[in-house]
């Protein structure tokens, strides 16, 4: 019988610190997309508001309990960290990503610079609060880019991606801290 | 030569630098043109076609002459304006264009026979014969012409690309700027204030004018504080907004270390896309010069450039200096000149009537008709109303008037429109959406009325509270128009590109009327300064010379950027390997530790063969490889193959609408090929369709077509079946997928799996959930090789465990990992397709899957396979292939041909889409499209590549060469 080893994507690449800049990994135990069939969004919502202690994110937020928090992800889906899930079975598309993504998380002075490098939206405090969330470009590669405070954001991309995603943002805060 | 107690540098700083290998000093916020003319060094550079001997002009990023080269060796960047390089320690400055030396430059043998290289040349002379343009003429001349070189490596330089957004854009920090930006900042607007030298304050640095009692100089650094102090404004210093894009973007780029000595942690420059929901563009304008004979020797200057280097720099560009022009703005120059000391030997003013307020002798109506001096200028010769006499000088100060900088107005094709109070173009009202235009830039020359026109703008624009202003210069700016002073010698007019009067005229002679034309004729007004400082003044002489005033014949325009911008800067990060992301399977760190080479599917990268020792060509492992697999057990990562989850009650409709063949009928713990079409009736992907559920199934694709697919699928769910309730998810990601292919498969699974497996409950194309260690695992039996073979999946975090274990077990039975050679060899002896086949122009009948479109439902490209032309026996049918002498090699492109046709175009058959060495038929083989190629399994034809030079003859037969019936398949 084989016993297998658990590996997060991005291994021992993380965490570092550049400068002020902490880039951290995020591991997570379970994620699933959650995507409610056609006129279920409110049964849903209301679901993972009683099991979760929150509701189906509306675009470009994000929705946090103590247990779990649920990511906006396109149209009429979500991703779902962590908690006790429902069952929606007939409500939505319930579909395991716990392995799909790399999440890095971003910290300290200078993250909304260092991001400047690779996203190419508004990520200014004053229209990019936290809480808010897009799926947009980090560099090269389609992602997602979450603010979780004032001065820390989390970065989700394809896991085969997770070398990039390092590369992409130590370059982009090593070269800011060279200025 | 430096003057005590001038200019804002830091005299308490000396900074050395070469340049042409001499050693120069000079100090801190200096300039490399301004370090050189206060060491008495005017000679800077050579002109572009005729050599001619230059030195600088002006004072800003607008230098036509004055271009040198930075830096040695692969970070060495030509074409840099030394009036707007800052010296550093250590800073290495070369002229350009000039052999021997930039003193005794040898190609300047094309100015003594210039008569017969001016414009148009070219075009006439090297007519005939054709040949000799691209191998004889054009080496010579490029040879002859030209500005700095490339170092001709790649550059090692670090440079960034980044995003900016803001509530007020304003382009330039000069007064207007200044004003503006305070004004949008204390309305609480967020302000970015780009202004592309080091120090803002624009021409506040370089006049000697009061502001609110204070010097001007002095009132922009207080001001640039203030706006430094307050948290909502970003000041960009030596950043140049370079153009104007679509809603509100601006492109900008930031030399960020240009100035002090490289590292490698910190970027050269940035190239920024600033979004703002407001601009102003305050970015001034650029004086012009009046064309007369020889008026580009080494020591004449613009007049705004000589106040610069005497007010900002602390530097006297001559000691007996004269000053030309056809404005009051021209005389100031002479102010400044003899308040500093310097010896102001005459004002020449082309208006009649004007005198002069200070001491110099004012030549009324004068004009300048020649001038001596072939590196240096040591005189000049004026005509004016009571004569003509000849001037000692080493400087000429010229004043032409100002050309507004209206280039970012230019961006979005609205030309601007001709002022005849400044006998200039002014900006287009409403030529940028949220552009607006403040100060010089939009025509008003006077302090008072930039700081207030900057202020005025941005309240209109925000419906902000106008600040107070502070009481300036007001001088009223009076100007004759005045462009040409006739007499012999060239009189130039675009310095960079070497063009003068005649040349203009010339075009205009020769019929080349229009403005766009004369500046293609002339190549005035191209190159790196765009015309800054001529365009003007040419169309004044084309507008002389074709009879019509300015404005009617009008203005070429300006098109982005607005200074040269390095291509290493707008492709910052993806040099290299940061050209594209790289997509890493769990396998990925195992795979490199074998050595395997990698081959690039898309973004993944695969492996290509696993070598072991004693092999030395990827053919001796690719054949072993195949032999495993063939005799007992391989392992090959297929996590790249895209996975896409098919969830809801209308999932089994939704999949029989996109796959030609029906999947609703297909059983739980089934799994089915499948074929898509586009709408065009032609293949699109294949794969396999995996029924886990009454509404749920797992579907696969190629790699090259994942993202393709997914995209298909989410356009049919949202646009064209929004009836179905169906729900998709990429799963590629999240599962880690092994194929584990050969007769021994079953055996090496069950020594990993919690439960064994057999064949009665897993039978060819059966699929369901197993466990392996616990862990919950999916199981396909599915092959791609043609042999009893499975593909195993595991939440990817475990990925790279299982592949270990896989390979430890299979190397334990005589068997091992084996890469995409052995993996395509594989399939093609089982005659398999993959996009080397579907490639886009063959549909299901070609590779003979037409039975597969289901007549018993709708599909996207049903209809359209049914289209006259894409069936029948004129199609290239698909086809085995394979070398009547086995050892003679098929090759991948190459051309089909009946045996005894000539192998001309008009005779082709076919082609070949993939070839491999079987080792299995012990011979080469391959697929392939030919005529009517089903019919024709047996005969003989030849395959010619005529890029290679190789024909073979083969004999055509069915595609699957290994076990047509599939015993070893089911087995």
């Amino acid at each position: 019988m084989a016993r297998l080893l658990s590996q997060t994507p991005c291994g021992d690449q993380l965490p570092r610190t550049i400068g002020q800049v902490a880039l951290t990994e995020v591991t997570i135990t379970r994620m699933v997309s959650v995507a409610p069939f056609q006129g279920q969004q409110k049964q849903v919502s209301d679901a993972m508001k009683s099991a979760l202690g929150l509701r189906f994110p509306g675009a470009n937020r994000v929705t946090a309990s103590e247990s779990a928090r649920a990511i906006w992800a396109g149209a009429g889906i979500a991703l779902v960290m962590d908690g006790k899930m429902p069952d929606l079975a007939g409500q939505a598309a319930v579909t395991d990503q716990s392995d799909a993504w790399t999440i890095v998380a971003i910290n300290g002075a200078g993250t909304e610079d260092v991001l400047a490098r690779l996203v190419p939206i508004d990520l200014r405090r004053s229209t990019f609060k936290t809480g808010h969330t897009a799926r947009t470009l980090i560099g090269h590669m389609t992602g997602s880019v979450s603010r979780t405070g004032a001065q820390g954001f989390e970065i989700m991309v394809m896991r085969s991606m997770a070398k990039t995603l390092v590369h992409d943002l130590t370059r982009a805060a090593t070269l800011l801290a060279g200025r | 030569m430096r003057l005590d107690g001038k200019g804002l540098i830091d005299r308490s700083t000396p900074v050395a630098f070469t340049f042409d290998g001499e050693s120069y000093q000079g100090f801190a916020g200096d300039t490399v043109a301004s370090a050189l003319l206060a060491n008495g060094v005017k000679l800077m550079g050579r002109s572009f076609k005729y050599h001619r001997p230059r030195g600088v002009m002006t004072a800003g990023s607008e230098e036509p002459n004055a271009l040198v080269t930075v830096g040695v060796g692969a970070q060495s960047e030509p074409n840099t304006r030394a009036t707007c390089q800052e010296i550093y320690p250590g800073l290495v400055v070369r002229s350009q264009n000039a052999w021997p030396s930039l003193q005794n430059d040898f190609m300047a043998v094309n100015d003594l026979i210039s008569p017969f290289l001016g414009a148009g040349f070219y075009y006439k002379t090297f007519m005939w014969p054709k040949s000799f343009w691209e191998r004889i003429y054009e080496p010579i001349i490029r040879r002859a012409a030209g500005l700095g070189a490339l170092p001709g490596e790649s550059n090692p330089d670090p440079y960034e690309k980044a995003f900016a957004f803001c509530d007020v854009l304003i382009i330039g920090g000069g007064p207007a700027g200044l004003m503006a930006a305070l004004t949008a900042a204390e309305a609480g607007a967020d302000v970015i204030l780009a202004d592309e030298n080091p120090r803002l304050g624009g021409r506040l640095l370089s006049e000697n004018e009061q502001i609110d009692g204070q010097s001007c100089a002095d009132w922009a650094g207080d001001t640039v504080a203030r706006l430094s102090a307050m948290p909502n404004v970003r000041i960009m210093p030596r950043t140049t907004v370079t153009g104007a894009y679509d809603q509100g973007t601006y492109g900008a780029l930031e030399r960020v270390s240009h100035h002090r000595p490289q590292t490698e942690q910190a970027p050269r420059e940035c190239f920024w896309r600033i979004v703002a929901k407001h601009a102003v563009l305050c970015a001034g304008a650029i004086e012009r010069p009046i064309a007369f004979p020889n008026n580009d020797r080494p020591g004449i200057m613009m007049a705004s450039a000589v106040r610069t280097y005497l007010n900002q720099y602390g530097v006297a560009p001559g000691r007996a200096v004269a000053v030309f022009g056809n404005n009051d703005d021209a005389h100031r120059t002479a102010h400044d000149l003899a308040n500093a000391g310097v010896n102001v030997v005459a004002v020449i003013d082309s208006r009649s009537g004007v005198t002069f307020s200070g001491a110099a002798r004012c030549y009324a109506e004068g004009r300048i008709i020649a001038t001596k001096g072939r590196r240096a200028l040591e005189s000049i010769t004026i005509d004016h109303v009571d004569g003509t006499r000849m001037l000692q000088v080493d400087c000429l100060a010229v004043s032409g008037g100002w050309n507004p900088s209206v280039h970012l107005t230019c961006h979005m094709n609205v030309r601007p429109e001709w002022s005849d109070n400044i006998a200039s173009f002014v900006p287009a009202a409403g030529s940028v959406p949220g552009l607006e235009t403040a100060g010089a830039c939009n025509g008003a020359f006077d302090t008072a009325a930039c700081l207030r026109e900057g202020a005025t703008t941005v309240a209109t624009m925000l419906g902000c509270d106008l600040p107070s202003l502070p009481s300036a210069d007001e001088t009223p700016y009076v100007i004759s128009p005045f462009w040409v002073v006739e007499g012999a010698g060239r009189k130039w007019l675009d310095f960079q590109n070497d063009v003068h009067v005649k040349d203009i005229r010339l075009a205009a002679q020769e019929n080349f009327r229009s403005v766009e034309h004369m500046k293609r004729y002339t190549t005035q007004g191209m190159a790196t300064d765009q015309g800054k400082v001529s365009n003007v003044a040419a169309l004044a002489v084309l507008a002389d010379a074709t009879g019509r005033g300015i404005p009617e014949t009008g203005t070429t325009t300006f098109r982005p950027p607005y200074v040269p911008v390095a291509i290493a800067a707008m492709g910052a990060g993806s040099q290299g390997s940061g050209f594209a992301p790289q997509r890493l399977t769990t396998s990925h760190g195992a795979t490199m530790a074998r050595n395997a080479p990698m081959i690039e599917a898309g973004l993944w990268y695969r492996p290509s063969f696993f070598p072991t020792l004693g092999e030395t060509t990827w053919q001796q492992t690719c054949n072993r490889e195949v032999r495993m697999v063939r005799s007992s057990v391989g392992i090959c990562d297929v996590t790249t193959l895209g996975k896409i989850d098919v969830q809801g009650p209308d999932a089994a409709a939704f999949l029989d609408f996109v796959y030609a063949n029906t999947m609703s009928t297909l059983k739980v713990g089934k799994i089915r090929y499948g074929l898509m079409l586009r709408e065009d009736g032609h293949v699109m992907d294949d794969g396999t369709a995996a029924r886990f559920g009454d509404k749920h199934y797992v579907i696969t694709t190629t790699t090259a077509a994942a993202g393709a697919v997914m995209q298909h699928l989410d356009f049919v769910r949202q646009g064209l079946r929004p009836d179905l309730d169906v729900q998709i998810a990429s799963v590629t990601e999240q599962w880690a997928q092994f194929a584990v292919a050969g007769p021994r498969s079953r055996a090496l699974l069950n020594s990993l799996l919690d439960q064994p497996i057999d064949d009665a409950a897993f039978p060819f194309m059966q699929c369901g959930a197993v466990t392996l260690g616990g862990v919950d695992a999916r199981l396909f039996r599915i092959s791609f090789s043609g042999e009893h073979a499975y593909e195993i999946a595991v939440p990817s975090r475990y990925g790279a465990s299982l592949f270990r274990w896989l390979l430890a077990q299979a190397e334990s039975m005589g068997g091992g990992a084996y890469g995409m050679e052995a993996l395509n060899v594989l399939r093609i002896e089982k005659g398999f397709v993959t996009h080397a086949e579907i490639h886009g122009r063959v549909t299901a009948f070609d590779i003979g899957m037409d039975r597969m479109i289901s007549r018993k439902k709708d599909c996207i490209g049903q209809a359209a396979a049914n289209r006259p032309g894409l069936q029948g026996e004129r199609r290239q049918q698909l086809v085995g292939l394979a070398s009547v002498m086995p050892t003679d090699p098929l090759t991948g492109g190459a051309h089909l041909f009946k045996a005894n046709d000539t192998p001309v175009r008009t005779n082709d058959q076919g082609y070949v889409t993939s070839v491999g060495w079987s080792p299995t038929c012990e011979g080469y083989i391959g697929l392939g499209f030919l005529q009517n190629g089903r019919a024709r399994h047996g005969e003989v034809i030849q395959m010619v590549d005529h890029l290679r030079g190789i024909t073979t003859a083969c004999r055509v037969c069915d595609p699957v060469f290994v076990d047509p019936d599939g015993g070893r398949l089911r087995g």
